[in-house]
């Protein structure tokens, strides 16, 4: 499929992430980091103004916005993979935060690949707002949709 | 684990951050599958991987990024913050053998009085094979401003 330039600056619909304390103390379990900030509130308070999430708790976030949130390139699923993932923060999220994620497609290229053929790059940034309004932070992923099928 | 805040002024180029040891099983894809919503089956159903060419179940990017997070909060403490995290998937990893996260200290800057800290960071697997890589820019706090 030739490459679709115009897509690029297409948003989706704003989604709404609350920030709550057990799902960041989930996400804390999980990946096995037993930093106290995440599981003492009173600590957390303390020593850095509330409960911070992890740096890649904002990647839970594609699994929760609905699909009208997520402006898609007509990819073929069985052929993407996840390449790069950035996350750049402003000010820092606390538990109790209401956050608002607007995802928008902010690249899309093409590059020759090796035993891929043909790779096309797709990438989007989610800007997250929180709940007095101010930036507090940016995920950019690069998804790649390779020439074959993924493992194969 | 309480961790000794690190100052800026205790940091140099080229110095290594502590590296992080991980020792991810079946048992915490599931997991992190859960606390995540990546219920894509490669992570946690071995058939379903096989069928997929793959050599069993993997483990997740998100979850080798998770632990790259884990290895600059570590290093940045309570006072520190992280600025930015970058990583780039390369390679696939399989669950039951340990992953060392490392990282490396490659600039250090100050801008708008905050004092910056750029790192080299990735993640090795048993065979010393780098299967994600990435850089990260930490703010520490200055022992000038500590009072």
């Amino acid at each position: 499929m030739p490459i679709d330039k115009s897509i690029v600056g297409k948003t989706g619909k704003p989604f709404t992430m609350p920030i709550e304390w057990s799902k960041v103390r989930e996400f804390a379990r999980a990946i096995r980091d037993p930093n106290p900030v995440y599981f003492n509130p009173e600590l957390a308070k303390q020593e850095c103004g509330g409960v911070p999430v992890p740096p890649t708790f904002l990647q839970v976030a594609a699994f929760w916005m609905g699909e009208d949130s997520m402006p898609t390139a007509n990819f073929d699923l069985r052929r993407i993979l996840h390449g790069e993932q950035e996350f750049e923060f402003l000010k820092p999220i606390f538990v109790g935060d209401v956050l608002t994620g607007t995802s928008r497609i902010a690249d899309v290229y093409e590059k020759e690949g090796g035993r891929g053929g043909k790779m096309t790059f797709m990438v989007t940034e989610i800007e997250y707002k929180n709940q007095k309004g101010e930036v507090v932070a940016y995920a950019r992923g690069t998804l790649v949709e390779t020439g074959q099928a993924v493992g194969g | 684990m309480a961790h000794k805040q690190r100052y800026f002024e205790d940091v140099e180029v080229g110095q290594e951050i502590p590296p992080l040891e991980k020792h991810p099983t079946t048992q915490q894809l599931v997991k992190y599958a859960g606390a995540s919503g990546d219920f894509y089956q490669i992570h946690y159903d071995k058939d379903f991987a096989i069928k997929n060419n793959l050599p069993g179940v993997i483990l997740h990017g998100a979850l080798k990024n998770a632990f790259l997070g884990q290895l600059v909060t570590d290093f940045a403490g309570e006072h520190g913050w992280l600025r930015k995290l970058s990583v780039q998937y390369r390679g696939m990893d399989q669950p039951g053998s340990m992953i060392v996260c490392k990282g490396k200290v490659v600039k250090k800057h100050s801008e708008h009085g905050q004092h910056l800290v750029d790192c080299e960071i990735w993640l090795e697997n048993a065979k010393g094979e780098k299967t994600t890589l990435g850089s990260a820019s930490v703010v520490l706090p200055s022992r000038h401003q500590a009072e």
